[in-house]
C-alpha cells in the first residue's frame, strides 16, 4: 500500500489570477525543507499538493517538518487505492488499525470530486462506515464529536483514505511577500514578532547590536541561538551583527542621560535603514508593544519611528506580555529568550528615562554629536552570517 | 554552533576557584585507566579487580591528603562532584540523625549546593541558624556557641569561594563536639582541599578545583558516622552511592591530588604583588582580608560594574570572575554577609591563583585593570 501526504492550502486558496506565484513559492519551500529526508514526487491539483515519497521514508517525520511551513492549511496522511470501492474496503483495516485501535468513536466523511465514480458521497459514507464498524467492533459511531474522522476522497488520480488530518501553520508562504529586517534583541518579544511576520509571507532576516565588553559573548550566542530556532519557521536567515560599542560610548559622553534610550534606538534604526537600502529589505520589524517600557510610550515610539526610512512593522504592538509569552513558548523561543545575559539595550540605560520625550528636544540632543561617520563605520564593520535551516552556520563576510 | 574562540598561545587564567585546568598527570592517568583498566570494579574477574585497585588506591591518597587528624579514620565515597557530596552529607545525615534534634547551625556564606539543601531541611521543619562573619569577631566560637542539645548538625564551608575567607575547621570541630558530642559536623571543603588541614565528620571535596576532571568529587565520612544515600540502585560503595564508579575519573582525581603543586608561600608572594600593584590605583577596596587564603583575592574597582571589567579583561585574554561563576547573572548575598556594600558588590572582581600563575601574569592583569579604569570608570 502506498502512503502519500496531501498538503492543503490555507489562505492561498483565496487568491485569484496570481495564485500560481504563491503555489510555486509554497512548493519550493516544502521541497527545501524535505530535501534532506529523501526524494519525493510533487503533484498539484485542486488546491492540494500531493507529496509522494519515492523511497522508504518515515512519513511521520515528513508531517512533523511540514507543520512548521507557512502557507499550509492542513496536512493529511493518506493511503492511495485504485478508484474501486472493494479495493478500499479490502485495505482499510490494515491501514487504519494503528489509529483506530486506540480510539473510542469515529465517523466517515466522503468527498467525490470525480463525479464519474459509481457511488455518491452519502453512499460511500454508509458503506465505508459498515466496513470500519465490522473491522473494529469496539468503535462507536459519533457524527458530532468523533475521536477520529475517517476520510475517503475520490479524486482524479485515485481514492485517498485517511484517518489523520493535522492543522498546518497557516499564513502565507515565506518569501511570497518580500523581505524585511527584524531587530532581534534577545528578549521574548522580538522573536515572536519575526515569527508573526514570517507567517504573513515575509522573508525575515535579523539585525542585532553588540557592545563588547559591556555585553558578553554569551549574549550574542543567545541571539544566534534564537536565529537558529526561528529558521524552523522562517527558513534560512541572514544575521547582521552590528558593533555598537563606540556609538553607545559617544552617546553616553555627549548626550543628556534621560534621552539616552530613545537616541540609541534612533541610531539603531538609522543603521537598519542603511542595511535595508543596501541589501534590498522592504521593511523593518520590531517587537515593540505599547507601554511596555519607557522607550515604548507613544511619544518615544514617535521619535524612533521618525528615524525610519522604511515601514516599521510591530506585530505585537497591541498584545500584552502574557499573550506574547504564550506564543513564544509555543514556537519554542521562550527558553532561550529568558537566559539572563545583558543586551546592549540596557547598557548605560538611565535610571529615570524621559517617558514623554518631545521630538524637538530629541532632535536638539542629537545635534550634540555628529554620528554620521560612526553609523557608516558600524554598517561597514557589521558581521554577516547565514543560518541555514537545519545546517551549520555560514559566515558571509 | 558558531566558532568564536580559537586556542590561543597566550592566556592568563585567573579563575581557578571556578575550575582549574586539568593537569598533565591527571589527563595521562585518565587515558591510561580508560585504555588498560576499563573493567567494572564490581565484576568478579581480573578486569574488575584491576579497576577496583584504582578505587582503593585513590581512597588512600585522598584520605591522606585531607590532612589534619581525620585522615586515618574514615571512608571516602566518590560522587559526581561537590554538589552531590554536599547534598548527600546534609540530607543524608539529617535523615540518619533526625532523632538528635531539629536545629542546624550554618553560615550565610555557604555555596548554593549546601545552602539549597539546607533550605529543603528548613522546609521540612528544621530550624536553620545562619550566621554571617561580619557580625562576629570570633566566627568559629560564634558557630559553636549556637550549638545546643537539640542541634543535629553544623554545616560550614572551610573556605569561601568568593572571598577566600577560611575557617579553622579543627577548632570548630573541637568546640562543637564540646558543646554537643552528638552534633554531626559537615565541612564543605571544595576550596580548602589541599590548601589547609581539614577536620569534620563529613567533608565534601571536588576534583576539578584541584586540576582533575569535572564530574568527580568525594565525600569523606568519619568512622561511625552514618548517612542515608541519595540514590537507589546497585548498592555500590557500601550502598552509599549506587552507580558504577567512574574509574577513569577517579584515577585522574588521584593523579591530580598527588601532583598538586600549589603552595601557600607562593600564593602569598603573588597576592602581595597584586595588592602592591592595586594599592597604586585609586578606588580599589579589598574584600578579602587577612582571614582569607592567599589564592583567592576579591576586590572592588569602584565605578565599573564587574561584568564590564570582566569582559574588558577577556578581550586581552585575561580570565577572572565576577563574584561566583556558578550564579551567572544572579546576585549573591555572600559578599553582603562579609559586610561588603551593595555598590562594592556590584563592582567586585575575584582573582584566583594556581601553581602556574606567574609574576608577569599578575603584572599584566594589573596593567589591564589600570587601562580599564581609565576607559570605563564613571
Amino acid at each position: 500500500m502506498k502512503e502519500i501526504i496531501m498538503v492543503k492550502y490555507g489562505e492561498i486558496a483565496l487568491k485569484g489570477d496570481n495564485r500560481n506565484v504563491f503555489e510555486n513559492m509554497l512548493q519550493k519551500n516544502i521541497k527545501n525543507r524535505l530535501r534532506k529526508l529523501g526524494r519525493f514526487d510533487y503533484y498539484r491539483k485542486q488546491s492540494t499538493i500531493y507529496i509522494t515519497p519515492l523511497e522508504d521514508i518515515d512519513v511521520g517525520l515528513v508531517v512533523k517538518k511540514l507543520r512548521y511551513i507557512f502557507g499550509i492549511g492542513a496536512i493529511q496522511r493518506c493511503a492511495v487505492f485504485p478508484k474501486d470501492f472493494s479495493a478500499v474496503a479490502a485495505g482499510a483495516k490494515e491501514y487504519l488499525s494503528d489509529t483506530l485501535e486506540s480510539a473510542g468513536s469515529f465517523k466517515v466523511e466522503a468527498k467525490r470530486a470525480d463525479k464519474t465514480f459509481s457511488m455518491n458521497s452519502p453512499q460511500i459514507q454508509q458503506h465505508l462506515g459498515d466496513v470500519v464498524s465490522e473491522a473494529f467492533p469496539h468503535l462507536k459511531v459519533d457524527v458530532h464529536n468523533p475521536d477520529i474522522t475517517v476520510r475517503l476522497e475520490i479524486r482524479d488520480n485515485g481514492a485517498y483514505l485517511s484517518a489523520e488530518r493535522i492543522t498546518g501553520a497557516g499564513g502565507m508562504p515565506v518569501g511570497s511577500s518580500g523581505k524585511a529586517l527584524l531587530m532581534l534583541s534577545g528578549g521574548i518579544d522580538s522573536p515572536v514578532a519575526g515569527y508573526m511576520m514570517a507567517k504573513r509571507g515575509l522573508v525575515v532576516d535579523c539585525i542585532h547590536y553588540v557592545s563588547p565588553p559591556y555585553t558578553s559573548e554569551r549574549a550574542r550566542m543567545k541571539v544566534e541561538k534564537l536565529c537558529e530556532e526561528l529558521t524552523n519557521y522562517c527558513g534560512d536567515i541572514i544575521f547582521y551583527c552590528v558593533p555598537f560599542t563606540e556609538i553607545q560610548e559617544k552617546l553616553r559622553d555627549n548626550c543628556p542621560e534621560e534621552y539616552f534610550t530613545v537616541l540609541m534606538r534612533r541610531l539603531m534604526v538609522k543603521i537598519a535603514n542603511k542595511i535595508c537600502a543596501r541589501d534590498g529589505y522592504g521593511a523593518i520589524i520590531t517587537g515593540e508593544s505599547v507601554a511596555q517600557v519607557a522607550s515604548q510610550t507613544l511619544s518615544a515610539l514617535y521619535c524612533t519611528n521618525a528615524a525610519a526610512e522604511y515601514p516599521v512593522f510591530r506585530p505585537v504592538i497591541g498584545m500584552d506580555k502574557i499573550e506574547i509569552t504564550e506564543i513564544s513558548r509555543r514556537i519554542g523561543t521562550y527558553e532561550t529568550s529568558i537566559l539572563p545575559y545583558e543586551d546592549c539595550c540596557t547598557v548605560f540605560s538611565p535610571k529615570h528615562p524621559r517617558t514623554k520625550p518631545r521630538y524637538e528636544d530629541i532632535l536638539a540632543a542629537e545635534q550634540s554629536f555628529d554620528f554620521t561617520a560612526l553609523v557608516e563605520e558600524a554598517v561597514e564593520k557589521t558581521e554577516v552570517k547565514r543560518f541555514k535551516y537545519g545546517e551549520e552556520t555560514v559566515l558571509l563576510n | 554552533m558558531a566558532v568564536f574562540w580559537e586556542k590561543k598561545e597566550f592566556m592568563v587564567y585567573l579563575d581557578n576557584a571556578a575550575t582549574a585546568k586539568p593537569c598533565a598527570e591527571c589527563c595521562e592517568a585518565v587515558i591510561k585507566a580508560a585504555e588498560e583498566r576499563f573493567g567494572n570494579p564490581g565484576s568478579l574477574h581480573k578486569m574488575g579487580i584491576l579497576s577496583e585497585q584504582i578505587l582503593s588506591s585513590a581512597k588512600r591518597t585522598i584520605l591522606n591528603a585531607l590532612g589534619g587528624e581525620c585522615a586515618p579514620e574514615g571512608d571516602i565515597i566518590f560522587t559526581s562532584g561537590a554538589t552531590e557530596s554536599n547534598n548527600t552529607a546534609i540530607l543524608g545525615a539529617a535523615e540518619k540523625y533526625s532523632r538528635n534534634g531539629k536545629k542546624i547551625v550554618t553560615t550565610a556564606i555557604e555555596h548554593p549546593s549546601a545552602a539549597k539543601a539546607l533550605d529543603i531541611l528548613e522546609a521540612r521543619g528544621c530550624e536553620v541558624i545562619r550566621l554571617a562573619p561580619k557580625d562576629h569577631e570570633d566566627f568559629v566560637s560564634a558557630l559553636a556557641e549556637a550549638v545546643d542539645g537539640n542541634t543535629l548538625m553544623v554545616s560550614c564551608m572551610a573556605v569561601n569561594n568568593e572571598t577566600g575567607y577560611a575557617v579553622d575547621t579543627a577548632r570548630l570541630y573541637r568546640l562543637v563536639k564540646r558543646a554537643n558530642p552528638r552534633t554531626a559536623v559537615h565541612i564543605d571543603a571544595v576550596q580548602g582541599f589541599l590548601k589547609m588541614p581539614l577536620e569534620g565528620d563529613l567533608i565534601s571535596v571536588s576534583g576539578h578545583k584541584v586540576h582533575a576532571f569535572k564530574g568527580i568529587g568525594a565525600l569523606y565520612v568519619k568512622k561511625g558516622i552514618r548517612v542515608a544515600p541519595l540514590l537507589a540502585g546497585g548498592g555500590q560503595q557500601k550502598n552509599l552511592r549506587s552507580g558504577t564508579e567512574p574509574v577513569e575519573l577517579i584515577a585522574g582525581f588521584e593523579a591530580a591530588v598527588k601532583a598538586y603543586r600549589g603552595s601557600a608561600e607562593r600564593f602569598t608572594e603573588l597576592k602581595k604583588r597584586l595588592l602592591e600593584n592595586l594599592s597604586k590605583m585609586s578606588g580599589i577596596s579589598l574584600n578579602s582580608d587577612e582571614k582569607c587564603l592567599p589564592n583567592i583575592i576579591n576586590f572592588s574597582v569602584s565605578g565599573i560594574r564587574s561584568e564590564i571589567l570582566l569582559h574588558a579583561l577577556e578581550e586581552n585574554e585575561i580570565y577572572v570572575s565576577s563574584g561566583s561563576a556558578c550564579s551567572r547573572g544572579k546576585k549573591s548575598g555572600v559578599l553582603a554577609a562579609f559586610g561588603v556594600s551593595d555598590k562594592n558588590a556590584d563592582s567586585a572582581v575575584r582573582v584566583s591563583l594556581c601553581a602556574d600563575t606567574s609574576e608577569s601574569d599578575i603584572d599584566f592583569l594589573c596593567e589591564n585593570i589600570e587601562n580599564g579604569i581609565k576607559r570605563f570608570r564613571r
